[in-house]
């Protein structure tokens, strides 16, 4: 189950198709009939005004959120809801808006928590620890440690990162999401809260994983600067309905994603 | 000897990963590992004070040895899974009384059947590990309701579960051997031939399982297990989309737990009680191993000796530094006492220091690194 299934994905190719997806909270609907895919790849916007159920959408794809109505088809394979422990086993890994790390462990700890699932090594083993599973730990040391370097966190490796600034916080969950070293990589406001130079910096980390690692990326996000430099193509939701999708120029002259989203103060 | 790491560059991730990575560390173990397996016979075979009689080992070693091991186990449900537990004492009672069963024979008649279930006297180390793991059992048994209730529901949970258990060995006269008061002797503490008497001894022997215990016990926090843990305990939504399983992971700190805590309460009925009643393992040691990891550290296994040396000494030196000073204190006034500076401590701790004594220690031991520059 862990192996990934249906083969390889050609880049290009549709990765994840959400169809028709409907969820609602009680009398709120915060997604009405949303259909969108992403390719592997490429980096998928989405973005709308606050409210407009874009988290939601992203919950929905990993699983914490099953849709009262549509179907999710993630590598081929078509489903009415998603879990979250398949979700992360089939490679889908995920960020949040507001970080969610796991403050009472060190920077090192909470990164190697995304190699759990790679992780073979029984109870037994691990209560003895000299021998194979340290060799375990060595190796997935050595991967985190090429994860550090490339988010240029070597200094807080062993702070607790409950105490880091905002900004470096942002940096170690989205190292602790590269850890899983996932095919799809959910990425909700990345740069909300940061300043222009950690904005600069975290668009360079995006790139070059996109790039480099081949992972295929959901973005959300409110700065449209970042949106048009970094996306391939943009998905807009308002009150939880898609109203446009396209590339970051057709989205940008769209009428009503000018009267739903640019046209508001931003 | 300054405490520095300057000098002490690591090579490798395996000595970056070591248990205590720091040199110092590392000797200051040893020193204690040397002065209780070592010293302290020595000291003992010797009649040198402290130990001119047996009152140090058997009131205050050995006590601390077992509830610093079931304080290792309760801490990692509580302190690194996050999961709260007031049941502690009805796990050790579940592992004093099986390992009591299985130490004096197991017979259980199945009359619907036509026959009887009968396991002879196992051996006592077996008897003891076995009580560990009825414990863990009962303890995943217990467990399965943390994944659907948290904090203060599973509190009262598995309060139930010591009021239960305090009633089951209260009332099934079975898990006694129908002894008529309901007291119960521990059998010969025989290990393979050798037998277990002198108090020496039996420190020697809780010595040996809480050094094994507490090095199995670090070896799984750290590892990938431990960080599962950890994960749960702190954003559990976050864990479970890193591919954690929140079953696997509450119910493995639940068995561990367990396993630990039956192990501690075989030996305390077994080496420190020798006899004892289903009251000695009450909400009050539930309480009192709770306090403990509070106090000492929530998520450490030093902690675990910290908080257990504390609850422990804190009664004897109410007692005894007054009396020194030649202030008259009843015995009452203390036991007061006892209660007040305990509990402020614990208000104190839970608002100002939640990771207990454990983290005061390596705050200071960081300044000290760092001494004489502020930073
Ligand atoms: N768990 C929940 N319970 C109740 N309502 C919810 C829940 N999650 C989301 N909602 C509602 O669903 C709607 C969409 O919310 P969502 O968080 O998806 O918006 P968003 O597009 O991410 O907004 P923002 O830009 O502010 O992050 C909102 O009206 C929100 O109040
Ligand atoms: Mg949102």
């Amino acid at each position: 189950m862990r192996a990934p299934s249906g083969g390889e994905i050609a880049s290009g190719e549709v990765l994840l198709a959400v169809e028709n997806i409907s969820l609602s909270f009680g009398g709120i609907k915060a997604l009405s009939n949303v259909s969108f895919d992403i390719r592997k790849g490429e980096v998928r916007a989405i973005i709308g005004p606050n409210g407009a159920g874009k988290t939601s959408m992203l919950n929905v794809v990993n699983g914490f959120y099953h849709p009262d109505e549509g179907r999710i088809t993630y590598r081929r394979q078509t489903r009415h809801r998603m879990k979250p422990y398949e979700a992360a086993a089939s490679g889908i890994a995920r960020t949040f808006q507001n970080v969610a790390l796991f403050k009472g462990m060190s920077t090192l700890d909470n990164i190697m928590t995304g190699r759990t699932l790679k992780m073979r090594k029984g109870v037994l083993s691990q209560m003895i620890y000299w021998g194979a599973s340290q060799k375990e730990e060595i190796e997935h040391r050595e991967f985190v440690e090429r994860i550090i370097d490339f988010l240029e966190i070597e200094h807080i490796r062993k702070a607790p990162v409950g105490k880091l600034p905002y900004g470096l916080q942002k940096r170690v969950e989205l190292g602790r999401a590269l850890a899983m070293e996932p095919e799809l990589l959910l990425l909700d406001e990345p740069m909300a809260g940061m300043n222009l130079e950690e904005k600069l910096d975290m668009c360079r980390f995006i790139l070059t994983v996109k790039d480099s690692f081949n992972t295929t990326i959901a973005l959300i996000e409110h700065d449209m600067g970042v949106v048009m430099d970094l996306s391939d193509r943009v998905v807009v939701l308002d009150h939880g309905q898609k109203i446009a999708d396209g590339t970051p120029a057709e989205v940008q002259g769209n009428k009503a994603v000018i009267d739903a989203y640019l046209g508001v103060a931003h | 000897m300054l405490y520095r790491e300057v000098g002490q560059f690591k090579t490798t991730y395996a000595a970056d990963m070591a248990m205590f990575p720091i040199r110092q560390d590392r000797v200051a173990l040893w020193l204690v590992l040397l002065v209780a397996f070592v010293g302290i016979p020595m000291l003992s075979a010797n009649q040198i004070w402290p130990f001119g009689s047996d009152y140090l080992l058997r009131a205050i070693l050995m006590p601390f040895l077992i509830l610093a091991l079931a304080a290792i186990g309760v801490n990692i449900l509580v302190g690194y899974c996050g999961q709260i537990s007031l049941g502690s004492g009805a796990f050790m009672a579940i592992g004093a009384y099986s390992a009591y069963k299985f130490g004096t024979g197991v017979s259980f008649p199945l009359p619907f059947a036509g026959f009887d279930v009968s396991i002879p006297p196992l051996p006592m180390l077996f008897s003891i590990l076995l009580g560990g793991l009825m414990a863990a059992f009962v303890g995943i048994l217990f467990g399965i309701p943390s994944l659907r209730i948290k904090g203060l529901y599973l509190a009262v949970a598995t309060l139930a579960a010591q009021f239960f258990f305090d009633w089951v060995f209260i009332r099934v006269k079975w898990f006694t051997n129908y002894t008529p008061s309901g007291s119960v002797n521990a059998p010969e503490l025989n290990f393979f031939g050798f037998l277990v008497n002198s108090s020496i001894e039996k420190y020697l022997l809780c010595l040996i399982f809480v050094t094994v215990f507490a090095f199995i016990a670090k070896n799984l926090v750290r590892g990938n297990l431990g960080r599962q843990w950890r994960a749960i305990r702190d954003m559990d939504i976050a864990a479970e989309l890193m591919g954690i399983r929140p079953l696997y992971a509450k119910l493995t700190a639940f068995a561990v737990s367990s396993f630990i805590v039956g192990v501690a309460g075989a030996l305390w009925a077994f080496i420190y009680l020798g006899s004892w009643e289903p009251l000695a393992f009450s909400i009050d040691r539930s309480f009192q191993l709770l306090f403990m990891v509070i106090i000492g550290g929530l998520g450490s296994i030093l902690g675990s000796f910290l908080g257990a040396a504390f609850i422990l000494i804190l009664p004897i030196m109410l007692d005894q530094v007054p009396h020194a000073l030649g202030v008259p204190i009843s015995v009452e006034t203390v036991s007061h006492l006892v209660f007040i500076v305990t509990g402020s401590l614990i208000c104190y701790l839970l608002i100002v220091e939640p990771h207990g004594f454990a983290q005061l220690w390596s705050t200071a031991k960081e300044k000290l690194r760092l001494w004489p520059y502020p930073y």
